[in-house]
C-alpha cells in the first residue's frame, strides 16, 4: 500500500500547487468557453446540431493540451523531476499522480463546460457524458506520458500537440461516436478498451521516459 | 585496447546475408515481381489494367507493417538489453517504415483516382489509418531530434515506437467503428479471386518488397554506423 499512498502524496502536492498558484486551471476554463463562442461562428446558422457534437470532441482535446502542457512545467523548472527520481518509490506512481492531477483539472474544467455547451449549442445525453468520462481518463492516461516526454526534449511546448494528437484520434472517434448514434454501447467500449490498453503501456514504460 | 577502441568494435554486428548479395536478391526480385505484373497476370476483370497496382500498394503496405512492428521489436531489445545498436536498428526500421508509408499513401490515392475518380477516400480504411500512421511516425522524428543523442533520446524513442504498435490496431479498430457514422459503405472492393498467376505475382511482389525493405535497412543501418565511427575515431583523435 506505499504505493498508492506514495502515488497519493504526490497527486496532493499536484493540487496544492494549483491551488495556490492557479496557473492552469482558470485558463483551461477560459479557453473552453473562448473555443465555444469561437465555434458557435464557425457554424453558419442551420448547421445540424451533430456538428455541434462533434466540436465538443475538439474542444476537449485542445483543454486537455493546454493542461497537459502545463503539468510538467514545475518539474522542470525546479528540477523537481530529478529529486522525485532519486525519491525511494516506484517510477510509474509518479506518472500516475501527475495523471489523476490532471484529470482533477480536466474534470474541473468539463464541470463548467459541459453546462456551458448544453446552453450555447443543445443539451447533452448520458452517453455523452460517459464518453467524456472515458475519454478523460485515456487523455490523460496518455497525455501525462506523452507530456514528461516532452518536457525532456528541446522542442517542449511544441512537440507535445505533434505526439499527442494521432494518438488522441482513436479517442475522438469513440467520443464523437458515443455522442451521435443510436446505441452508444459499442463506442464507450472502445474507449474503455482504449482506456485499458494505454495506460497498461504507460505504467509499465514510464520508468524509461524519466531516468537514462 | 582503450575503451573507446572496444565500444568502437561493439557497434559492429556481422549479419549472414553480405549487403552487395542482398541488394542484388532485392533487385532480382523486383524485377521479376514487374515482369509478372505487367506481362503475366491476366487484366482484372472489373478494373482492367490499373488493378495491377494492387501488387504494389498492398505488398508495400504490408512491409510497412513489417517495418514499424520491427523497429517496435529492436525498441524492445534496447530497453531489455541496453544494446546501443538495437537503438539505431530501431530507428532506421523506423525511417523505412515512414518511407514505405508514404508510398502506401500515394499508390493508394493513385489507385483511388483511378478506380473512383477522387484522390482521397475517407471510407478505404487503409489509406486512413497509413494517413494517422504517418502523422504518429513524423513526429518519431521530430521527438528523437528533439533529444540529444545519448541513453535518454535512446529510451524516448524506443517507448515511442513501442506506442506504435499498440496504437496500430488500436486505430484499425477506431477506422472501422467510425465508418458507421463518418459515412456508410459505399465502395466494396471486389476481393480478388487469388489463385493461378494472381497469386503468384501477389506473392512474388510481397517478398519482392520485404527483400527491397531489408536490403535499404541495411544500407541506412551500414551508413549510420559508419557515421558513428567516424565520430567516435574523432574523439578518440580530439
Amino acid at each position: 500500500m506505499t504505493y498508492l499512498r506514495d502515488v497519493g502524496a504526490l497527486a496532493r502536492k499536484d493540487l496544492l500547487l494549483e491551488l495556490r498558484a492557479r496557473d492552469t486551471l482558470p485558463a483551461m476554463l477560459l479557453f473552453v468557453v473562448s473555443t465555444f463562442v469561437v465555434f458557435h461562428f464557425a457554424l453558419p446558422a442551420r448547421s445540424s446540431q451533430l456538428a455541434a457534437s462533434g466540436l465538443l470532441w475538439v474542444a476537449i482535446v485542445f483543454t486537455a493540451l493546454l493542461g497537459l502542457g502545463r503539468a510538467f512545467v514545475p518539474e522542470r523548472e525546479q528540477r523537481v523531476l530529478d529529486g522525485l527520481v532519486l525519491a525511494p518509490c516506484d517510477r510509474s506512481a509518479i506518472w500516475l499522480a501527475k495523471s489523476l492531477a490532471t484529470l482533477a483539472f480536466l474534470a474541473a474544467a468539463e464541470v463548467v463546460a459541459l453546462p456551458a455547451f448544453a446552453l450555447f449549442f443543445h443539451g447533452l445525453n448520458g452517453a455523452t457524458v460517459g464518453g467524456v468520462v472515458l475519454a478523460d481518463l485515456g487523455i490523460c492516461a496518455v497525455g501525462t506520458f506523452l507530456g514528461a516526454m516532452a518536457v525532456a526534449t528541446r522542442a517542449r511546448d511544441l512537440l507535445l500537440p505533434l505526439i499527442f494528437l494521432p494518438l488522441a484520434i482513436p479517442i475522438v472517434i469513440g467520443g464523437v461516436g458515443a455522442s451521435v448514434v443510436g446505441s452508444p454501447a459499442r463506442y464507450l467500449g472502445f474507449l474503455a478498451l482504449y482506456d485499458g490498453l494505454f495506460a497498461l503501456v504507460c505504467w509499465a514504460s514510464f520508468e524509461y521516459v524519466v531516468t537514462e | 585496447m582503450s575503451p573507446q577502441g572496444a565500444q568502437l568494435r561493439s557497434v559492429g554486428r556481422s549479419y549472414r546475408i553480405p549487403l552487395p548479395g542482398l541488394a542484388a536478391l532485392a533487385l532480382g526480385l523486383v524485377t521479376l515481381a514487374l515482369v509478372l505484373v505487367f506481362f503475366v497476370v491476366p487484366n482484372d476483370a472489373n478494373q482492367g489494367f490499373s488493378q495491377r497496382i494492387f501488387y504494389f500498394h498492398v505488398s508495400i503496405a504490408l512491409t510497412a507493417y513489417a517495418c514499424f512492428v520491427g523497429g517496435a521489436w529492436k525498441a524492445l531489445v534496447h530497453l531489455w538489453k541496453r544494446d546501443p545498436l538495437a537503438d539505431l536498428e530501431s530507428y532506421v526500421a523506423v525511417h523505412q517504415g515512414l518511407i514505405f508509408g508514404s508510398l502506401v499513401l500515394i499508390t493508394g490515392s493513385i489507385w483511388a483516382k483511378i478506380s473512383w475518380g477522387h484522390w482521397w477516400l475517407w471510407s478505404e480504411d487503409q489509406l486512413v489509418l497509413f494517413l494517422v500512421l504517418f502523422l504518429f511516425y513524423a513526429a518519431y522524428f521530430m521527438l528523437r531530434f528533439s533529444v540529444d543523442p545519448g541513453p535518454q533520446r535512446a529510451n524516448l524513442s524506443a517507448v515511442y515506437a513501442l506506442f506504435g504498435v499498440v496504437l496500430i490496431p488500436v486505430s484499425f479498430l477506431a477506422i472501422r467503428i467510425a465508418k458507421d457514422f463518418i459515412h456508410p459503405v459505399v465502395f466494396t472492393r471486389h476481393g480478388p479471386s487469388f489463385g493461378g498467376w494472381i497469386l503468384v505475382a501477389y506473392c512474388v511482389s510481397q517478398i519482392a518488397m520485404l527483400a527491397l525493405a531489408y536490403a535499404l535497412y541495411r544500407v541506412e543501418l551500414a551508413g549510420k554506423r559508419l557515421d558513428e565511427r567516424l565520430r567516435g575515431l574523432r574523439e578518440v583523435l580530439a
